[in-house]
This record gives structure tokens, sequence and C-alpha cells, in this order.
């Protein structure tokens, strides 16, 4: 495929790859934020072809792994409502929540559908106007304008029986989070691509200039994460820290204006609660006034209170603190087919990843 | 979840977008990109165009990745 053949070539990769060991003559940990990075360096082996002293190590970047079990909680709750018909990206049918999942209560007979785009849960509200449609949104700021996009038209064709849980999430105030939390070196970032796509590269110039890190936007393709490493290895070795873009293909300095629009004509920024970092400022939005009448969280609904798996280090795993292979779970009784935490549900997820591609 | 893959725009009727992605043709919403031509490539996430994809960057990252790996 055009724009995807030409960045895995072998013979380019190969020269990336001297040009980083070369260049590197320190220890550095890299932190890719995103969930999709994780999934293609480990698909294309890049950890183990990079010297030894650069090391790798997982991020937060997987919006299903950082959704809270109070909100999934919610939408089970939700959905054993009779009138209540959830819709969700099919990432979250599996997640387990305190004591059930979507999954599970499906299989008891409720109605939860799976879309793949925000804008078929208007269609699902338009043929059932009768009963209350609540979508699940979750997702970073890739997702949110789709997101916005759907709330818009819902408003404009006076769906009245269209809602929304929202547990979307804003990446840089999180990576704020874990450059203050200090549990874990991060040396530079690999920034993700998509997230990027939409919110450019002004919300990060805090990295450079508050920490004095570098970080690279980095698009998914084998040759984009080598010449991330690379871009990213040169600004450490020359002791330098801003806010580069390797992904230009798609990538701008303003990001997307008009989905940025959208997302603020809906939202404005709140807290949100995120699986093991806890409650971050201004990672999350909450409904603008005139758009209210849509948040599902006014609802009267009894919600257990949330439990975790003791054993379970998905928070751990998802700031960078531990690796999936230190968790006595994995493998054992945590595995895909047996999910304990998200980061093994996810596509994405770190457990799920290491399970998948993880030699020792 | 942030998955988005490239495709080509092969008709455009008001905000929607017939896209050829590896040989499927599929519909997208253009609400976010609306500035896009027959003949282009979008980037698509969950039905959506999210950004045109930029041919002259892509050749000149390209190019100049070649040209690193020939001076080696």
């Amino acid at each position: 495929m055009k724009f995807i053949d030409e960045f895995r070539d072998k013979e380019i990769a190969e020269g990336l790859i001297q040009k980083i060991q070369r260049a590197s003559t320190r220890p550095i940990q890299l932190m890719e934020v995103c969930g999709t990075h994780t999934v293609s360096i480990f698909r294309y082996g890049i950890r183990g072809i990079l010297p030894e002293q650069i090391r790798l190590i997982s991020g937060p970047g997987c919006p299903v792994c950082v959704t809270p079990n109070q909100d999934i909680d919610l939408a089970i709750a939700l959905s054993r409502q009779n009138d209540v018909i959830i819709v969700t990206f099919g990432d979250m049918m599996r997640v387990p929540g305190s004591t059930s999942s979507l999954q599970k209560e499906k299989a008891e007979g409720r109605d939860i559908r799976i879309i793949y785009s925000s804008l078929e849960a208007l269609n699902i509200a338009k043929e059932h106007p009768e009963r209350r449609v609540v979508f699940l949104a979750i997702g970073f700021e890739t997702t949110s304008p789709t997101i916005a996009v759907a709330i818009l038209r819902a408003k404009e064709e006076r769906l009245h029986n269209l809602f929304f849980l929202n547990s979307q999430k804003r990446v840089p105030p999180a990576l704020v989070a874990l450059l203050q939390s200090q549990r874990v070196r991060i040396d530079g970032f690999i920034l993700p691509g998509h997230v990027s796509t939409i919110i450019g590269t002004n919300p990060y110039q805090f990295i450079a200039r508050q920490f004095g890190r570098p970080a690279v936007v980095t698009g998914f393709e084998p040759l984009d994460i080598l010449q991330g490493i690379w871009m990213l290895v040169k600004q450490i070795e020359e002791n330098r820290a801003v806010i580069e873009i390797q992904y230009r293909r798609i990538v701008r300095e303003e990001g997307n204006p008009i989905a940025l629009k959208k997302i603020d004509e809906v939202f404005d920024r709140d807290e949100s609660r995120w699986r093991g970092l806890g409650l971050i400022s201004d990672t999350g939005y909450r409904f603008k006034e005139s758009y209210r009448e849509m948040d599902v969280r006014k609802f009267d609904v009894e919600v257990e209170a949330p439990k975790e798996h003791p054993d379970c280090l998905c928070g751990e795993v998802l700031q960078g603190i531990r690796s999936p292979s230190e968790c006595r779970l994995f493998k054992k009784v945590c595995h895909p087919e047996n999910p304990v935490g998200p980061c093994m549900v996810s596509i994405e997820g770190t457990c799920h990843t290491y399970y998948k591609f993880y030699q020792p | 979840m942030c998955l988005a893959i490239p495709g080509k725009v092969i008709e455009i009727e008001k905000n929607v977008a017939k896209v050829d992605v590896g040989g499927l043709s599929r519909d997208i919403s253009l609400d976010l990109c609306p500035d896009v031509s027959v003949g282009e490539y979008v980037l698509i996430h969950t039905g959506f165009a999210i950004q045109k994809v930029d041919e002259k960057e892509a050749e000149e990252t390209l190019e100049l990745l070649r040209q690193m790996a020939e001076a080696i």
C-alpha cells in the first residue's frame, strides 16, 4: 500500500540502525507513549536491533487500558437497564470491570452493540426512538473530534435519545504527570503520530521547555520509528531538547484546526481519572452547558464500588514503571483468553503486545 | 485505538468520500478534513478523514532516509 510499503524498506532500515549505533554513546531510556507504537516496535523487532544502551519503555497510550473501572462499571450498570442500548468500539467489550464485562453482559442478553464509527450511534438512535442509546465515548485526541462531530449532529438533528458516557483523555497533561512523578527515568519521548495529527506540536512544548527533554512526533512504520529514535538520540547526544516532527507526511505543527474547533465547540477541559495514574487535572473533557443533556452521568443509576485484582500490575505497566513480565499473573492466570487487566485485553495494551511478541 | 490508515479518495459527494484502502472501497466522513480532492490520499480513523497525506513530504522524508543509508 502506498505510504506504507515504502516505509518498510529493509536497506534503508539497516542504514538507519547503523546511524543510531554510531551516534549513541550513553545509556538512555525513551518512552513510546502510544500503544500503536508499542505494537509496531515489537512486530518489527525494533527493541532487539537497537544498541543495548538504548532502552524503550512503553507508556500510557492505550485508551482502553487507561479507562478506569468506575467508567466500565457505569457502562455495565447502564446496560442492565431495560430501555438502554450500549454502543461501543469493539476494544471495550472484553475489558473487565469490577465484577463483569460488557461481553459477559451481552451474553446475559443485554443490548450491547459494536460500532466502527461514532456516526453509527446516530443511526441506531434514530432506529430506536423509544430507547436510550448510550455511546461509550473513549479515546484520545485522535478520536475526540469524531465524537464531537456525532454530538454536534445529534444536536442538529434533535435526537433526544442519544447519550454519551464521556471517558475521553488528553495526552499532553498525562505526560506532565509522568515527568513530575519521577518514578521512571525518561530521557526522551517518541510522541504519538495520530494524536499529534489533531493537536500538532504546541501542546508538547513544555516537555522541552520545562523538563529539558527532547521529543519527536513519530509515524508507525519501521522506518518512521527508526528515524524518530535516531532524531532523539541525536538531540540527546548534542544536548538539545526540542519538539521535532518525524511524521511530516501527516503531522503539521498546528495540527488539524478544524478538528480542534469541533472539540472546543462541544467540550471544556476537565480533570479525568486514569487507571494507574489516578485523577489528573486537565486530562479530560466535560460537556459545555448547551450539550449537557447528552451527558449520561446525569442518569440516576446505582454502580457497584470499584475493585481491582490486587496482583494486577496494569497501573504500573501503564506508567512504564514495571514490565509485564514482572507481573506474577502474566501468562499464568492472565492471558488474552482470560485477561485480568485491560492491558491484556486491548490489542494495543502493553501486556497483550508482550504476550504476543516478547521472547525473554 | 489510535490506529489510522491512508486511503485514496476516488469519489466525493457532499461531505462523504469514497476511498480506496488497499483495494477495498469504503465511505468516510470529510467533516474533519473537508479540503480534499479526488486522487489525493487521506488518513482515515474510525470512518473519518483526519488529515491529508502530504505526498511531497513523504517523498522528501524517503529521499533523506535513502541518502542517509547510502552515506554509511
